[in-house]
């Protein structure tokens, strides 16, 4: 993974003593709230329901050991013992204190992280496949270029103010895990015309009150011009996206009120006149500085069938089913990806307590070439284990209560935060999260469903990515009454699609219900091997209307 | 419908709320109640002292209900923030669904 440097240690230090004398001058009168609250969200500190609560940039949800034990100790030290995976694979702690904050940022810094960027209007963390440099479906380790896009995009005196804030998402692998067709800027690493890698461009993807999927702007570019091609469009953005309208704000607006083909005009113009293009783009050096960190380990490819693994799958179905959903192929053979759901019923989809953390952070550490990552739908992975660890693992992970083997599954819900924290949200989705899986706790019955992804936002701005679930469920209020809309069909995968409102809304108790009803249709309507997507596509609407609503 | 005023405290940001002897309190059953609109403005007036004072931060009025004398916030979200809680445990279901 890639360490700071000289400048990046003096840069985040320098951000650090910044903010403790902002924190100091609020204490001191010296600055009203008004002027405080630009600067903490500079710093990714919001004020929430309960308390602050600080959200930490796990750089494209790649972290060390070292790293997650810190963030361990900080949840113990100065919050609540634990803390709250994000979709935008962040960190958040929900229970802290301004005063412990320029402390906390300090902590931070020890071991190279830091809250810039991950609030306000400004460009967010970068979304990335989470099996980067592991998977076997990998064209090309897309990390360097996140990394290359973080630090263009770290307070880019240009771009620090824009109309909204932006997000990326790349992925160099074939199948797209990375939920890429949904952000600012979508990139996917291809083969281009002459053989050689290069990035098919989207762009105006995005959630919220309005969803759009990104719209193709360049089949293909080439690596070296990236930089400046995003720039270009950035710039595009920066002059015409609408500043007098918050809903209104986001680049996916623009891209659709100008069309696709206008504004790919207005950024190819851009691009062509820009006389910068050379300072702007990466110089071959500075590029293989940055891949050097991001080195494969030295694996040593061993069987791909291990014999305690195979003899603990017959006797131990519990074990079976979480080899068979959380266990990924690895492209060195006799390793694999393991998924660690953080998803047992019962729990916060995406919370970790502090002794879960040093958990993982061991098993990373024995485990995993001192690998972690954090995916988009919440929860932590382990890159790079042999497989003959696998069932050490797994019985450290059952002790820990984390074994859950539902990735995937319809227990592998995404949820935000909700009423439970958020100053935004309108409704509670913790709750109808914990209903669910309540509901469905029986690991068979999610087997016989099959892959199904379902998501709960508790409002409209859908950090729950409630657009993107096969089944999403959207918290709104009524009349001071929590209300529920589902919505079916939606897919963050490379078959990407915005979900379709299925009818009028449930109430928070019936919810649970709703969805029995839904996969009760599904069961009853699929044909052998139609996974609930395939369904939907097939048969559409009725049968669903039908079930939840009666004949019509 | 009678009415407390809410802020978070400027230093940790916890809930609170302006208690009968003018301090403010973690706990709504210490609530000082607004009956009227002057009241309740006059609650505002106070608090708006507070917030000059740099002790709370986020100040506003909220409805409650009063069950048996003792105070009941109204809404979802005030029970929530009354209630101070964490999800990290099973069951914990203080609100109701």
């Amino acid at each position: 993974m890639y360490h700071y440097d000289e400048f990046d240690h003096a840069f985040v230090r320098e951000r650090v003593a910044q903010f403790r004398d902002q924190v100091d001058r609020r204490l001191a009168g010296q600055l009203t709230e008004d002027e405080f609250r630009p600067l903490r969200l500079r710093n990714g500190l919001y004020l929430q329901l309960h308390a602050y609560m600080l959200r930490i940039a796990i750089p494209y949800g790649v972290l060390s050991p070292r790293q997650l034990r810190q963030l361990s100790m900080i949840g113990r030290k100065w919050d609540r013992g634990y803390g709250h995976f994000t979709t935008r694979t962040n960190l958040q702690y929900h229970w802290i204190k301004l005063v412990d904050v320029p402390d906390i940022l300090s902590a931070l810094a020890d071991v190279e992280m830091h809250c810039i960027q991950t609030s306000g209007n400004s460009f967010r963390n970068v979304t990335a496949d989470p099996f980067a440099g592991a998977a076997v479906d990998e064209l090309e380790d897309p990390r360097p270029w996140c990394e290359v896009i973080r630090q263009w995009s770290t307070v880019h005196p240009e771009f620090s103010w824009l109309p909204r804030k932006f997000k990326f998402a790349i992925t160099g692998a074939a199948e797209d895990r990375a939920a890429v067709p949904f952000h600012d800027i979508g990139l996917k690493i291809v083969k281009g015309p002459n053989s050689e890698n290069g990035f098919r461009v989207f762009v105006g993807g995005g959630m919220g009150r309005t969803p759009y999927l990104g719209l193709e702007i360049r089949p293909f570019l080439e690596k070296r011009h990236l930089l400046s091609y995003i720039e270009s469009i950035l710039r595009v953005y920066n002059l015409y996206g609408r500043r007098d309208n918050l809903n209104k704000a986001r680049i996916k607006i623009l891209v659709n009120q100008l069309g696709i083909d206008k504004f790919r005009e207005e950024v190819e113009a851009d691009w062509a006149a820009s006389p910068r293009k050379d300072t702007i783009d990466l110089p071959e050096s500075e590029l293989l500085r940055i891949q050097s960190y991001f080195a494969p380990p030295d694996l040593v490819p061993g069987p791909i069938v291990d014999e305690k693994v195979e003899q603990r799958r017959i006797i131990d179905p519990v074990f079976a089913n979480w080899l068979k959903n959380n266990v990924r192929p690895h492209r060195v053979p006799g390793h694999c990806i393991v998924v660690i759901a953080l998803k047992q019923p019962g729990r916060t989809p995406g919370d970790a307590s502090s002794e879960e953390m040093e958990l993982v952070a061991d098993l990373a550490e024995r485990y995993s070439r001192n690998e972690l990552r954090v995916n988009y739908t919440q929860n932590l992975v382990l890159p790079h284990v042999a497989r003959a660890d696998l069932v050490t693992i797994y019985d450290e992970l059952v002790r820990a209560g984390l074994a859950v083997g539902n990735n995937d599954l319809l227990g592998d819900m995404i949820c935000c935060p909700g009423l439970d924290y958020c100053n935004l949200a309108n409704a509670r989705s913790i709750p109808i999260a914990k209903e669910i899986a309540k509901r469905f706790e029986d690991p068979k019955h999610q087997e016989l469903i099959g892959p199904l992804r379902l998501n709960i936002s508790g409002c409209i701005n859908a950090c729950g990515h409630h657009h993107a679930g096969n089944i999403g469920i959207l918290g709104v209020d009524k009349k001071g009454t929590e209300l529920y809309q589902i919505s079916l069909g939606g897919s963050p995968k490379d078959d990407a699609a915005i979900g379709t409102i299925i009818g009028p809304g449930f109430r928070a108790e019936a919810v649970p219900q709703a969805i029995d009803t839904i996969i009760e249709t599904y069961l009853a309507n699929r044909t052998d091997g139609e996974d609930f997507l395939a369904m939907w596509r097939r048969v559409g609407s009725a049968p669903f209307k039908e079930a939840l609503y009666g004949a019509v | 419908m009678p009415s407390v005023v809410t802020a978070n405290r400027l230093t940790d940001g916890i809930v609170v709320y302006l208690a009968t002897d003018g301090s403010w309190t973690e706990d709504i059953v210490h609530a000082r109640l607004a009956n009227t609109e002057e009241e309740t403005k006059a609650l505002e007036a106070e608090a708006a002292d507070a917030v000059k004072a740099r002790k709370v931060v986020a100040v506003y009025p909220t409805e409650v209900a009063l069950h048996d004398g003792a105070v009941d916030p109204l809404s979802v979200r005030e029970r929530i923030r009354a209630s101070h809680r964490t999800t990290l445990t099973e069951d914990w279901y203080d609100v109701p669904l």
